[in-house]
């Protein structure tokens, strides 16, 4: 079957690093990422299905992946050589069509008694994502038992798979997980009269939605640096969508603050910081008022800062990491599919690449921004051997 | 002998005209056989004797006793002036302002006067730093009174120095300064540069609060204000006149002092020189220093350009002083400002062009911002008219100025929320002004800047928009030549690389082979359009 697969390569690891920091997504043609004929993946049991991958989203941690920008901090729980893709929607054997819930938890992984963060549905905080009855992996997409959505076939524990209702297109259900990511990160922003999100790539503009559909209707500013962007956040739901510089002056605004030096005298309640640069958690942290709250969504990089700030104004600084369940009982993964329904979240879907393409998708991938984009993804629904497998 | 402003028919004789873009120059084409170029009168000769001139002014007011039958010991006199937005460019030492009050101090110090104020009327401008009030007033007066804390600028947020005088028919508000309204003489110190300028709009605006300013800075005023130039046409006027009927009402006693000036901005020695003279009258050396100007100004950085140009005096002569009623005297001062401005007009045409010059009232020593492009342009220059605009109704404006998307962040704070966050939403300067005025007009942080540091107030930005808004409502389009795409998108406007494009552009609006009206300036005229 065709995927594309992620080896361990050193030399060819450094390429792509050497490549994407030249040009975002270069590192799909000079790093370890080739699309093979390999085997289909076995069932780890027979609890397990097959999930035939029908679009498969690229993400900003895919692309970190292949550009050789991923942290260190993985290495452990990622196991080699993997297919990655993590925002699947496919279908099983039967044609029924599912949305995966990409965390390899301890039900996924076998273990029994599972450990206290899966006891309680939180699987993303699972503390056995390297145990069990598959190789280490932290998701479906970083491990080399499951295959991943950047193929023509997966495999998937049962509790990993959540039905799609008819109405929603396959567009809709690509655009699940990510919702989730984003709703994990609205509802820990809490509550409070100014929010402001940072950044309006995919991740921003779900997280603004997320915060109109789930959060409390205070003051709502985004920044985006391209038009479609600032179009679509105000679509999903910005009171104010500013140019990225312009985020201290559009908090002042919304608060009232004065200035004090460079520092304002009150600040937002909470601020989602969707781009995770050294910059814009700093931002994040200034525009903060005291005691408020950023929350770092998707995966951030290597930041070098300075905490004063923070310190003097006790501002906690939270992670956002995928999803489980969530405090008032619901699992992360329902109120994606409410967000998705009610926010039209598959138009995000900008553009669909063959697994052939893919060095093409994952540059576009990576230049989403300047090239008027949000969403690019794989479709492996013409894929001629998908009927044989 | 100065010759009179006239309306020149291009053709194919007709040289490349000048066309001011911002701090640089450009020569443009118009088309033959359907363009004209409305030039302005040549510099009235300035009074031999300005000094004179004023001290029989202050002696033989019109409507009111002499100035030193109104000044008595024990009284409080207080002397407000016109800001730093006159006049423009700023002219060279000794300032009118300063002669003028350097005669009214004279005599009130014959006459035991020991109380006095003197006031820069600002209402919500910048506060003038003291280079700026040095250069007004003169170092004499300033060093005699600012630092007793007697010469200062007026604090429009200050409620402590306010005083509510009343409402009009209309139900307007009328808030002053106290210590004016408290006086027992008001003597305010006017530049007309434009027929705006001057009578009871010295008072009920320059020294008004935003309680005040509100009630005609608002878009219905401006849109039913045509044109500002015409204070018999203009709601603006009408509303201050009606204050000021107000504030008399109140006991307020104004001895007002109006002057005119020519219009010789640029003086007789080259470069400069040039750009004041018709084009098929330059001379070799003529010729010759505008392209040295041209060459020097286009190699240069946007910053050095800035500096030259700011620190630019104009020669402007006296050509009028009257004192006295405000009324009478205000008449007189349109007079002379109509002699040496208005220039006869038969027609309107389909597209109106002007190339903006680096300097409007609210950038004096500064930066040009994008809104203030649009103010100086759709709100000043558009309104120099009497009658009926230059440009027909539906028709297009074509203006040349870079626009850079660049603010002084000292002196337009709230200038960069307004361009960032409320243009970025809408220009429609009705949903500006019921959406975002307040917020911006009560904001703390902005009402501390215009107190405390040199930024106008928050609300300031709107006003300018609002300046442009009988434009707005008048035009079928706007382009701009040579400025910053974005800037001008995000002013609603269209961008062009040249004025040839431009026209072009302008025929999806108007159709093909628009007739074309070029208004040539600086230096400034006032189109009598009939």
């Amino acid at each position: 079957m065709k995927a594309l697969q992620f080896e361990r390569n050193l030399p060819r690891y450094a390429a792509a690093r050497l490549a994407g920091s030249v040009v975002p997504g270069w590192g799909g043609a000079w790093g370890p990422l080739r699309l093979r004929d390999t085997d289909v993946p076995a069932l780890p049991t027979p609890e397990w299905v097959r999930v035939r991958p029908r679009l498969s989203g690229i993400c900003g941690s895919d692309l970190a992946t292949v550009d050789g920008r991923s942290s260190r901090y993985f290495e452990p729980i990622v196991s080699f050589p993997f297919v990655p893709g993590h925002e699947v929607a496919g279908e099983r054997d039967d044609g029924s069509r599912v949305v995966l819930e990409a965390v390899l938890g301890c039900a996924a992984r076998g273990i029994d008694p599972p450990c206290e963060a899966c006891a309680a549905g939180d699987v993303g905080r699972c503390e056995r994502v390297a145990f069990g009855d598959l190789e280490p992996g932290l998701q479906t997409g970083f491990c080399c038992d499951t295959g991943g959505g950047w193929s023509t076939l997966l495999v998937a524990h049962p509790d990993q798979l959540h039905a799609v209702p008819d109405e929603l297109s396959d567009e809709d259900a690509v655009m699940v997980e990510p919702a989730a990511c984003a709703v994990r990160a609205a509802l820990a922003a809490g509550e409070g009269d100014v929010q402001i999100v940072l950044g309006a790539g995919t991740l921003g503009l779900l997280t603004v939605a997320a915060l109109r559909q789930f959060g409390r209707q205070g003051t709502l500013i985004a920044t985006a640096r391209y038009p479609h962007q600032a179009r679509l956040a105000k679509e999903l739901g910005a009171d104010v969508v500013v140019d990225p510089d312009e985020a201290h002056r559009a908090v002042r605004r919304a608060t009232g603050a004065m200035v004090i030096g460079d520092t304002l005298t009150r600040g937002a309640d909470a601020v989602v910081d969707c781009v995770g640069h050294a910059d814009t958690v700093a931002t994040g942290i200034d525009v903060a008022r005291a005691g408020g709250r950023v929350v770092l969504c998707g995966m951030p990089g290597t930041v070098s800062l300075d905490l004063t700030p923070l310190w003097h104004k006790e501002v906690a600084l939270v992670g956002a990491y995928a999803y489980g369940r969530e405090a008032d009982g619901r699992r992360t993964f329902d109120l994606a599919f409410e967000l998705v329904r009610e926010a039209d979240l598959g138009r995000l879907v900008s553009a669909t690449y063959p697994l052939d393409r893919y060095q093409e998708a994952l540059e576009h991938a990576a230049a989403a921004g300047p090239r008027g984009a949000v969403k690019i993804a794989f479709d492996l629904r013409n894929e001629r051997e998908r009927e044989s497998l | 002998m100065s010759r009179p402003g006239f309306v020149l028919e291009v053709d194919r004789s007709t040289p490349p005209v000048v066309f001011h873009h911002g701090d640089t120059l450009r020569l443009e084409r118009l088309p033959v056989g359907r363009s004209r170029i409305v030039y302005p009168a040549e510099p009235l000769e300035g009074l031999k004797d300005p000094d004179e001139a004023i001290r029989q002014a202050l002696l033989n007011p019109l409507d009111s006793e002499p100035l030193p039958a109104l000044l008595a010991p024990g009284m409080k006199l207080t002397i407000a002036f016109d800001d730093i937005s006159l006049p423009l460019p700023p002219m060279r030492r000794p300032d009118i302002r300063q002669r003028i009050i350097e005669a009214v101090l004279d005599m009130a110090a014959a006459a035991g006067v020991d109380d006095v104020h003197l006031i820069a009327a600002l209402a919500l401008h910048r506060r003038m730093t003291e280079a700026e009030l040095r250069h007004a007033v003169g170092d004499r007066v300033y060093d005699a009174f600012a630092p007793d804390g007697l010469l200062y600028n007026f604090d429009a947020e200050d409620p402590e120095n306010l005083a509510f005088l009343g409402e009009t028919d209309e139900g307007e508000e009328v808030e002053i300064s106290k210590r004016a309204a408290e006086s027992d003489l008001l003597v305010y110190v006017n530049i007309n540069l434009v027929a705006m300028d001057g009578g009871h709009k010295s008072t009920a605006t320059g020294l008004a609060s935003y309680r005040s300013l509100r009630h005609h800075h608002n878009v219905h005023t401006l849109q039913h204000s045509r044109s500002l130039m015409d204070r018999h046409s203009s709601a603006l006027h009408h509303s201050n006149w009606r204050m000021g009927e107000v504030i008399r009402k109140a006991g307020v006693k104004i001895f007002q002092i109006e002057t005119t000036v020519n219009n010789d901005t640029f003086g007789g020695d080259r470069p400069l020189s040039v750009l004041q003279k018709r084009e098929w009258e330059w001379t070799m050396a003529d010729r010759a220093s505008f392209i040295g100007l041209k060459a020097g100004l286009d190699r240069m950085p946007a910053t050095a350009r800035r500096k030259i140009f700011n620190s630019w005096k104009a020669p402007y002569a006296l050509t009028s002083v009257q004192a006295g009623d405000v009324g009478a005297v205000h008449e007189v001062t349109t007079q002379n400002v109509h002699a040496q401005q208005l220039v006869p007009v038969e027609g309107q045409t389909d597209v109106l062009t002007m190339g903006l010059p680096y300097i409007c009232p609210y950038n004096v020593n500064s930066v040009m911002n994008p809104i203030l492009v649009m103010c100086l342009g759709l709100g000043y220059f558009f309104n120099l008219y009497r009658g009926k605009p230059l440009v027909r109704e539906g028709g297009v404006l074509i203006m040349t100025h870079p626009t850079p998307w660049e603010f002084h962040p000292v002196h337009h704070p709230s200038y960069i929320d307004f361009f960032e966050q409320v243009l970025a939403e809408t220009t429609d300067p009705v949903e500006i002004e019921a959406r975002y005025e307040k917020s911006f007009a009560e904001d703390e942080w902005y009402r501390h800047l215009y107190r405390t540091s040199y930024a106008y107030h928050g609300v300031h930005p709107f006003y300018m928009w609002y300046w442009g808004s009988h434009a707005l409502q008048h035009l079928g389009g706007v382009i701009i030549v040579g400025g910053d795409v974005r800037a001008v998108r995000r002013l609603g406007f269209k961008p062009a690389s040249t004025l040839q494009d431009a026209f072009e552009m302008a025929t999806d609006v108007v159709g093909p082979q628009p007739t074309v009206t070029h208004l040539h300036n600086p230096p400034i005229l006032l189109a009598d359009v009939t």
